[in-house]
């Protein structure tokens, strides 16, 4: 198995992180399909990382960036939601439409 | 002193004093003001009983009430009592109800004149601005002595006022012959009305502010004359028109006076745009602006360019001299005060047009095109201006047709090149002038403010020194012989007929006629004859106060003898060498319109038994029966105008009468096309663009509004719809980058 294996991997991980994202209606679970989301481009970063040219550590420095920028919007993002279910009372996304038009 | 600094302390001094009148003005004055129901007399120094003369002898026109005769009918009377307000003076008493909107009516009249039997005013304000007027005028005098007599020409450079690149400016003094004979006028006329302001303006709350532009105004035109280059002409030229509007409009709240205010700006800014144009052409033509410079160099231009720069300085002279199209303002700015028609609009400022003209003679001498638009307006002019003159009832509007005809005539006489019997006639006419102008104040102030005519007669009684003088000043503007308006008329008439303008000549010698009857029945109307006015009216008449008639009994002297001094003997007089030198360049030109052949300075001199003695025998005794006329028509029989204008040929006599008296239409013609059609204009303009350009302001935001409506409906407020549009936009990026990549 050589890098397609952790490619196809990697893409098959952002396809359900996006459908997630697109089809899930609670708002923790979008939360998480994005963290999928992010978690897949890790592994692509790392894959690169490790086929690509020698001597090279971006693709892992890029990794670790990737991972300290979605711990930060995880953070805010949960208190978010969790802010706006409590004054809600539903995680249902679709209650949210107050901003529309 | 030296001269030099004389002259340019001349204009300083009238500024200063104009500066005093503004800073210190209303506080040197204490004016009583009084209560609205305290319904005096309109003026406070009428000597209320004066029980010399019984108000007897005559009884106002109870029989024919024919609209030709000079007697009022009862209604006419009823309009006439003191308070109707169309005097000049009325608005300024108590009685100015109907003349004053009610919502400026404080009850304290125009200005607030001071009710007789109240507290007097006690003025300070008028003596350091007279005083300062007095000063200048004996600087003029030395200055007019050694330019004259002396045969000096001072240029006298103060220091340089515009400096900017090739645009250099300086503020320099000329004085020639030229100025100096303005300088004779403006100062002596200019220090008179002061004095008689004293007396005339007595009892207005606003005397100060009189004096102020009084000053301001002598300030402006000595600054107009005494410049040395056209932008300083152009200068005082505008601040002149300034001080006219002021004065004009000096009782503010008679919207007669406050409308003729603005007539007058207005029309003089159709002039002066020309004036303004011109200016800047010669700027452009020459690259400087001092006179001497331009003169010697408008030679070597284009002889169209020449004609076009004369053409516009012409416009900016037919509004500040009141030539017809443009002369409609000048009998409107009667709503001033007296001694501003006899300053101002009379021996002054109206004179700048003439000024202005001779001044440039060397432009116009290049140009036989202007010569000939300059000498055919002012024929035109003189005689159309005589023609209203002949029937106007308001004295007044008598004397300011009569002023608008006289300047004519001396367009006239520098349109065929008699520039030096031009500024002949200006300089009598100028004194003569503005002795009628305050003969008229001074019968309005003795007649409780009548201007009408009509309602004038037999004052010779009452008001002896103005009537003496008002003759000698009507004489002269007669052109009877020996007194000044003579010589100077008679040498218009006989330069025209000695260079060959029959026409023009014949049409100055009608015109020569109708000035001597005007003025006479003007005469005879108010001083002969029996009191047509009101009777307690009557009680009231006196003569005015020293300082009002002092003026006029000085201003008689150079009226009576000018002519005999500078005149003699005719077209050959002290005037002519005194301004020799001024329109030597022209003279040489041969300007002119058929002078060409007869070259000026070399036509035959004056022959007492040849044809200039002929053309005096003619010009005297045109005067004679014009005189004669009015004595029959005004004194022996009062029937016969009416019979003559109904016995006119064809019937054509009621209708000519009521175009004379109606000005011939031309303010109505002008109300007509100018402000009604400027009405038309602003309303058309109004649509377009409150449909047009508001329009399309409005369409715009419209447009956004729909715009904005249409993508409102994108924003569902659903996380999924937008994610499932960012991640439409990120497929179609990538597809695009796929499909595009090489």
């Amino acid at each position: 198995m050589g890098l397609q294996g952790y490619l196809l991997v990697s893409a098959i991980l952002f396809g359900i992180g996006a459908f997630g994202f697109m089809a899930r209606r609670n708002a923790i679970l979008m939360l998480i399909s994005i963290e999928l989301m992010l978690n897949a481009v890790n592994l692509s970063l790392v894959a690169f990382n490790a086929y690509g040219p020698p001597g090279s550590p971006a693709g892992a420095i890029f990794a670790l960036l990737v991972m300290a920028v979605a711990a930060a919007e995880a953070t805010v993002g949960l208190a978010l939601v969790i802010a706006i279910i409590r004054t809600r009372k539903t995680a249902e996304v679709d209650q949210y439409a107050d901003l529309k038009e | 002193m030296s001269t030099e600094l004389l002259i340019a302390l001349i204009p300083a001094l009238p500024l200063a004093g104009f500066l005093f009148a503004v800073l210190a003005g209303s506080r040197l004055d204490r004016v009583p003001s009084h209560g609205h129901d305290d319904h005096g007399d309109s003026h406070a120094d009428d000597h209320g009983g004066h029980a010399g003369h019984g108000g007897d002898g005559h009884d106002s026109g109870e029989t024919d009430d024919s609209a030709f005769r000079a007697v009022p009918s009862e209604e006419e009377q009823a309009l006439s009592s003191p308070h109707a307000g169309h005097a000049d003076d009325l608005a300024n008493s108590n009685g100015a109800d109907g003349v004053i909107p009610a919502d400026m009516n404080d009850g304290l009249g125009q200005a607030g004149h001071v009710v007789e039997g109240g507290p007097r005013p006690s003025y300070r304000s008028w003596w350091v601005p007279t005083a300062l007027v007095g000063i200048a005028w004996a600087f003029s005098m030395v200055v007019f002595a050694n330019v004259v007599f002396g045969g000096h020409v001072y240029h006298v450079s103060v220091y340089e006022w515009i400096v900017s690149g090739d645009f250099q400016i300086e503020i320099a003094f000329l004085v020639d012959g030229l100025t100096a004979a303005l300088l004779l006028v403006v100062s002596t006329v200019g220090l008179l009305v002061h004095v008689y302001s004293i007396g005339y303006m007595d009892g207005d709350r606003g005397l100060w502010r009189f004096f102020a532009y009084l000053n301001l105004f002598m300030f402006s035109m000595l600054l107009l004359i005494l410049g040395d280059n056209f932008l300083m002409l152009y200068v005082g030229w505008e601040a002149v028109g300034l001080c006219s509007y002021a004065l004009i409009g000096f009782w503010y709240k008679k919207p007669s006076a406050a409308g003729a205010a603005k007539k007058a700006f207005v029309v003089n800014r159709v002039g002066d745009f020309g004036f303004g144009l011109g200016i800047m052409m010669i700027w452009t033509m020459l690259g400087t602006l001092n006179f001497e410079e331009v003169f010697a160099g408008i030679g070597g231009l284009d002889p169209t360019a020449v004609t076009v720069i004369a053409l516009l300085l012409f416009a900016g002279a037919v509004g500040k001299s009141a030539q017809f199209p443009l002369h409609v303002w000048l009998p409107d700015a009667m709503e001033g005060p007296t001694p501003v028609s006899a300053l101002i609009h009379a021996a002054t400022m109206v004179n700048a047009g003439v000024y202005m003209v001779a001044r440039a003679n060397p432009i116009f001498a290049e140009s036989p095109v202007a010569m000939w638009v300059v000498a055919g307006i002012g024929v035109f002019t003189a005689i159309f201006a005589a023609a209203i003159a002949l029937t106007q009832n308001d004295i007044k509007k008598v004397l300011a047709y009569s002023t608008v005809s006289q300047l004519a005539y001396m367009f006239f006489a520098l349109g065929i090149g008699a520039w030096v019997a031009a500024i002949f006639h200006l300089v009598s006419h100028g004194f003569f002038k503005g002795l009628l102008f305050m003969g008229s104040g001074s019968i309005i102030h003795g007649a409780s403010g009548e201007q009408d005519m009509r309602f004038m007669g037999g004052l010779r009684d009452r008001m002896t020194w103005t009537y003496r003088t008002m003759v000698v000043g009507a004489l002269a503007l007669a052109g009877i012989p020996l007194f000044a308006g003579f010589f100077s008329k008679d040498e218009i008439l006989a330069e025209s007929f000695n260079r060959g303008y029959y026409l023009f000549y014949a049409v100055g010698v009608i015109v020569a006629f109708m000035t001597a009857f005007y003025t006479f029945r003007m005469i005879f109307m108010t001083f002969h004859g029996a009191w047509r006015g009101p009777r307690d009216a009557w009680h009231h008449v006196h003569e005015s106060a020293p300082t009002m008639v002092w003026p006029l009994i000085i201003l008689a002297v150079p009226t009576a003898l000018a002519g005999l001094l500078l005149g003699i003997p005719p077209e050959g007089g002290f005037i002519h060498t005194w301004l020799e030198e001024v329109f030597h360049t022209a003279e040489e030109a041969g300007a002119g319109i058929l002078s060409g052949s007869i070259a000026a300075g070399e036509h035959h001199g004056f022959e007492l038994f040849g044809i200039g003695g002929l053309l005096l025998v003619i010009g005297a005794s045109v005067g004679v029966a014009g005189i004669w006329l009015a004595y029959r028509w005004y004194v022996l029989d009062p029937e016969a105008p009416g019979r003559f204008v109904v016995r006119m040929p064809f019937g054509l006599g009621p209708g000519m009468y009521a175009a004379s008296l109606n000005k011939y239409y031309v303010d109505d013609l002008y109300g007509l096309v100018w402000a009604r059609g400027g009405v038309l204009v602003g309303n058309a303009l109004w649509w377009f663009d409150a449909k047009v350009v508001d329009g399309a302001v409005n369409g715009a935001g419209w447009v956004a509004q729909r715009f904005g409506g249409l993508l409102r409906r994108a924003q569902t407020g659903r996380v999924e719809n937008y994610g499932l549009g960012m991640a439409a936009g990120l497929a179609l990026v990538l597809i695009a980058y796929l499909v595009m990549r090489p």
